[in-house]
């Protein structure tokens, strides 16, 4: 059914990466997100490894579970791992065939290519397992707040996302309503070629839109009763404080830093 | 005593898209005092809603004047104190939850309002347990039934410790058993925290319960007495399209029967209690 789909896919466990800070996730993350594409050599990638498999053991999810998430993007994997095993010039050939070659040079950055996304898949992946949406709303929202001096608006968007989150299971359990409604006066939105199936789908995203817009409209008006008025003032019931263990997570990041650095350039 | 919602000679009217006007408030005027619990009824188009939103500055008076707590709505500086003063549920219980918990939605309104973060954990506490909804504080707001929904966007109004609650139409879109819990935390809010409860409805049996009932009509107000006084007159009711309670009904035709039924029963047990003596 369209209500089993979980967004974010969140994996409720009590251990130490989801009781971190969501703002040290989002940092540590993005910092992993950097680093890899400042690999050089295979030995490099050994300590994203070992960092990346600490990160796993200390979450406690299952290690299938994480791997699970690379499924949707093994085609892309492939098809990178191809394009730069053909198309990549230079360095002795190692097999030739027809008009196709492949050379060391070739082999070498398609394997990077393809360890660099498994890894970045991952390793993100890892951050939405281990943090609820709404603590990464809420860690979004604090990271982004120093950008108010130049008017950007992060709580706004913050808040979007909120809404955006609470509202999906509603809206897929009323586009299933709807598209019931409409089957059984006759709509068939499995059969036919694309044009059909697309065509299909007008009478279902029409009502899907009014009823949106309509939602908007009186959920905006309950949180204006509710003396909703922006970001300014505004307290939070849940406040993020930084931790020990928040430190302890950065220092073994900015160990990993050092690694992969050390490795290319010395 | 002074009123605690003071309404004069409101007036409102919408315009449609062909530029008409249509009168949804026509010279309302009410007194309402605190701890009373109010029903208004009326039917689609009589004017109850919008005379809602007026109690809650969502609408501002286009002539007459509102006034909470003596505060009136037509000020732009007022318009907070009133929201934090009169609280509002609405009818569709999908439509008013803002978070993906069940706790952070009841902890929105006393957010808004700037309340340091310790005080908002124990308000959210306490207005979960007064609505009875403490065991579902974790939970996403899809899992829970309609009833329940509307539950919690009651706790949302009590955690920002309101002394009226106006409840549009809550019940419409539940089915029985959500209607009766809906009630019943009404009641309780009513009777035992001392709340002001006006509440709109067009179910008739919910109006028995109340302390006063105001019958709207065309945007006028065409009765306002206690239950036993407006169901008195079921022809009146009749003539402006409304049903009456079914035991009311039913005293009506026993007494157009030649029975003698004394006092005027609202529910079951007084009609037992009317017929067998």
């Amino acid at each position: 059914m369209l209500k089993d789909i979980t967004l974010g896919q969140y994996y409720p466990k009590d251990s130490p990466i989801h009781r971190l800070d969501p703002r040290t996730k989002l940092v540590i993350t993005f910092m992993f997100i950097v680093i890899i594409f400042f690999v050089r050599y295979y030995t490099g990638y050994l300590y994203v490894l070992a960092f990346l498999a600490l990160a796993v053991a200390l979450s406690r999810i299952p290690v299938k579970y994480v791997l699970k998430g690379l499924k949707p993007l093994l085609f892309i994997i492939v098809l990178t791992f191809l394009i730069n095993l053909f198309f990549t010039g230079g360095g002795t050939v190692l097999v030739k065939w027809w008009r196709l070659e492949i050379t060391r040079e070739g082999l070498r950055q398609a394997i990077f290519m393809a360890l660099r996304l498994i890894f970045l898949v991952s390793g993100t992946s890892l951050l939405t397992l281990t943090t609820s949406p709404i603590a990464l709303t809420d860690g979004i929202e604090l990271l982004l707040k120093p950008l108010r001096v130049i008017r950007f608006p992060a709580h706004e968007l913050a808040m979007m996302m909120t809404i955006a989150l609470r509202f999906i299971p509603t809206l897929l359990e009323e586009t299933d309503k709807i598209m019931k409604a409409q089957t059984a006066r006759g709509a068939d939105f499995e059969s036919g070629n694309l044009v059909q199936r697309a065509k299909a789908l007008v009478p279902l995203l029409v009502p899907l839109f009014i009823s949106a817009f309509r939602r908007a409209d009186e959920l905006a008006m309950a949180m204006e009763a509710r003396c909703y008025r922006g970001g300014e003032n505004r307290t939070r019931m849940k406040v993020l404080k930084v931790e020990s263990r928040d430190y302890a997570a950065y220092g073994i990041a900015l160990l990993l830093v050092a690694a992969v650095l050390m490795n290319a350039y010395l | 005593m002074e009123p605690i919602i003071r309404v004069r000679d409101l007036h409102y009217d919408y315009v449609n898209s062909e530029g008409e006007e249509t009168a949804a408030l026509d010279g309302v005027s009410i007194d309402i005092y605190k701890g009373e619990f109010v029903v208004i009824i009326g039917h689609n188009g009589s004017g109850k809603s919008t005379l809602a939103k007026h109690l809650n500055a969502l609408l501002k008076p286009k002539s007459g004047e509102v006034f909470i707590k003596g505060m009136d709505t037509r000020l732009d500086e007022n318009t907070w104190n009133i929201r934090q003063t009169a609280g509002m549920v609405f009818q569709n219980p999908d439509n008013q939850m803002v978070a993906t918990v069940v706790e952070e939605d009841v902890a929105f309104g006393p957010e808004n309002l700037g309340i340091p973060p310790a005080e908002i954990r124990s308000r959210v506490d306490e207005a979960l347990r007064s609505v009875n909804m403490t065991e579902f504080a974790k939970s996403a707001p899809h899992f829970l039934s309609g009833g329940q929904k509307q539950r919690v966007a009651i706790a949302g109004v009590i955690a920002m410790k309101p002394e009226i609650i106006i409840l549009d139409e809550p019940t419409a879109m539940l089915d029985p058993s959500g209607r009766r819990e809906v009630m019943e935390t009404i009641r309780h809010l009513n009777k035992d925290e001392g709340i002001t409860i006006v509440h709109i409805t067009h179910y008739m049996d919910e109006a028995v319960e109340a302390d006063r009932v105001v019958v709207m009509e065309k945007g006028r107000i065409a009765a306002d007495g206690t239950p036993r006084e407006i169901f008195s007159k079921v022809d009146t009711l009749r003539s402006i399209g409304l049903d009456v309670p079914q035991v009311v009904e039913l005293a009506h035709r026993l007494r157009e029967e030649g029975f003698d039924i004394k006092g005027e029963p609202l529910n079951i047990e007084e009609m037992v209690e009317a017929i067998c003596r």
